[in-house]
């Protein structure tokens, strides 16, 4: 026998009686989204600037390689990405569109379309999400219900700026992915 | 050996023992704050227990959903019934594709089908590239928390290895510093390596994709550059809807860490173009577990680690202790199901405060089935002093006479009792106690007197 038949028997022959699956409710969402999204992209160690601090840092120089794919403030279009991600290595800041945000965690949601290459959000040193005032949601389940059954092959919540505790539960920010998160709100 | 000798070795550092114990009860109030801002707090975790409950007695029409779904989004799904067969699954992808070198983010489940020392055997290099595991790994230790692999270690240890390893000054313990020669360390390997495993924390037949859930990014970095992507998973893992991801993700991270989520959970529905997506399901006992109608509740855990922070055992006497996959109170529930003989002292390495079910997200009864567990144990082996005791004193409990009587004799010998008897390697109970100071007289005598 296939160990998938041999797997799925196994529970078979437990003839077990099915239990009735939960429905969802509605739960109650923050009053004023924007506070609260606000709020925790502070919390969760990102910083907010304005389009025009994201215009002055692009400027500044700080950053030599910056790409950008966003649709939202355009004037921004720096070069064409590669076929292989891996020629992304020295790329010092990333600007890309969030399609919605949640006020309870700061939570942002993007899909391919937005990433243009997978692991841009991650290779980058530094990364910038742009995302629109009127996008954000109360929580988690108003979240999945606005995904729905957009498809999408690859779709992430990103939360903050990558971060780890694991020495002496010290927090760092910049464990492998980007070293920090900026949030413009348009 | 068994968990009180391992804690006793756990508690010789006696500084360290102590730190471990404070830091684990910090994580745990964090929980506690980020959950109480939740005012539904109480019903997603009754959300959390009912759909596992559900999906449990339908386990076996939810792997094939997924695995139709999956197969039409172009992941290939491969199926494992034994750890033995989940490496052999992972090493002829590695040779099908000549990889002799994977980067891998955290999944408990390779740890136990110990698939690292199964793939150094033949010859594949496998890096952790979540912090703590790399830390656990360059020491060539197992990670002592599922969360919180490193927990074990003070900054002084990391120090060392990594100037041994990744030639760090010599002295710097700074975990800004350690962090980042750690970083420079791993994004080498991540550029380097063709195959990238992962673990899962969520499986959805519904749309037949799966959610992994890190903070460092490291699963990404690792599956975003490489070619294959494989993914690991204990058949468990399931949650019907992409909706209940709404309620799980609300409770996993909070009570993990306190955070309100994790800073990145990933959707892998279909690889990106030129690229492999694999997923592995394996069983390994769980089958077997969710036979056992006691047990069987077992199998709804998310790896959240709640249970370990707030264990008043687990802090006390470290990961290692339990000498299992799993620590901790879930730990002990989990790895009996596997191996009641290796694992039989693990069940009574619990006080039965009921803590760990208390903040368990998905309302495992983890005491309980703890208490269980002893009992099966008991039976299996038959004898215990404990048992002996017990029928000694339902017998004195029956007879006045003897009730009266010994509690005399009880009376005067403790008194005169040598301290060897009771301090000796066969006397448990022993370790850390102290004999009770003896009254003159029994209650009933004072009462006769006192109370005419």
């Amino acid at each position: 026998m296939s160990s998938k038949n041999l797997i799925l028997s196994k529970i078979k022959n437990l003839a077990q009686e099915e239990k009735p699956l939960p429905e969802i409710p509605n739960f109650e969402t923050p009053e004023d989204l924007l506070e609260t999204f606000v709020n925790s992209v502070k919390l969760n160690k990102s910083t907010l600037i304005s389009k025009m601090e994201l215009q002055d840092l692009v400027n500044s120089g700080a950053y030599p390689k910056v790409y950008s794919g966003s649709k939202l403030i355009e004037d921004l279009k720096t070069f064409t990405l590669p076929e292989n991600p891996k020629d992304l290595n020295d790329l010092d800041l990333a600007i890309i569109d969030g399609q919605f945000g949640v006020a309870e965690n700061a939570a942002i949601w993007l899909e391919d379309e937005n990433l243009g290459l997978r692991a841009v959000p991650f290779i980058t040193q530094h990364l910038v999400i742009i995302l629109e005032k009127s996008k954000i949601l109360g929580n988690m389940h108003e979240a999945y219900t606005k995904i729905g059954s957009q498809f999408s092959g690859f779709g992430i919540f990103i939360a903050g700026p990558s971060k780890t505790a694991d020495i002496e539960q010290s927090l760092v920010i910049g464990a492998h992915g980007a070293k920090s998160l900026r949030v413009v709100l348009v | 050996m068994s968990h009180p000798s391992q804690a006793a070795n756990f508690l010789k550092d006696e500084k360290r023992a102590h730190w471990h114990d404070e830091t684990l009860w910090f994580v745990r109030e964090k929980r506690d704050i980020s959950s109480k801002g939740i005012p539904e707090w109480e019903e997603l975790r009754k959300l959390a227990s009912g759909i596992k409950d559900h999906v449990l007695t339908k386990l076996d029409y939810y792997l094939e959903e997924l695995e139709k779904k999956a197969t039409e989004n172009g992941i290939k799904v491969h199926w494992a019934k034994d750890a033995e067969e989940h490496n052999k699954i992972v090493l002829s992808i590695l040779e099908e594709k000549k990889c002799k070198a994977i980067v891998k983010s955290k999944s408990i489940l390779t740890e136990e089908c110990h698939l690292n020392p199964f793939l150094e055997k033949h010859g594949v290099e496998v890096v952790d590239t979540d912090l703590g595991e790399r830390i656990v790994q360059f020491l060539n230790q197992p990670p002592s928390h599922i969360v919180l692999p490193a927990i074990h270690l003070k900054k002084g240890d990391i120090s060392e290895i990594f100037h041994e390893k990744l030639q760090t000054e010599k002295g710097n313990e700074d975990p800004t510093y350690l962090t980042n020669a750690a970083r420079i360390h791993l994004r080498d390997k991540f550029m380097k390596a063709k195959v990238a495993i992962t673990g899962v924390n969520f499986a959805i037949p519904e749309t037949g994709e799966f959610v992994v859930c890190t903070n460092e990014g490291n699963a990404d970095m690792g599956v975003h550059l490489a070619d294959v992507h494989i993914a690991c998973m204990g058949i468990e893992k399931i949650i019907p809807r992409r909706e209940d991801l709404g309620i799980f993700l609300r409770l996993l991270a909070r009570s993990a860490t306190g955070q309100s989520i994790t800073n990145y959970n990933s959707h892998f529905r279909s690889p990106a173009p030129g690229k492999e997506i694999h997923l592995i399901l394996v069983d390994n006992g769980r089958t077997k577990q969710l036979g056992r109608e006691k047990f069987k509740n077992s199998l709804k855990c998310i790896r959240c680690g709640a249970c370990m922070n707030t264990c008043p055992i687990y802090r006390r006497s470290g990961g290692y202790s339990y000498g299992s996959t799993v620590p901790g109170p879930i730990g002990s529930i989990l790895s009996p199901g596997i191996d009641v003989k290796k694992y039989s002292t693990l069940p009574f390495a619990s006080t039965l405060c009921g803590s760990c079910s208390d903040v368990c997200p998905v309302k495992i009864n983890i005491h309980e089935q703890l208490y269980e567990w002893r009992q099966e144990i008991t039976k299996a082996q038959g004898w215990s002093a404990k048992g002996m005791s017990m029928k000694l004193a339902n017998g004195i409990f029956k007879s006045p006479l003897a009730y009266k009587v010994s509690g005399k004799v009880l009376r005067a010998t403790l008194k005169t009792l040598p301290n060897s008897i009771i301090y000796n390697p066969l006397n448990v109970w022993g370790k850390g106690r102290t004999v009770p100071e003896v009254p003159k007289e029994s209650f009933k005598e004072w009462y006769q007197k006192n109370r005419p």
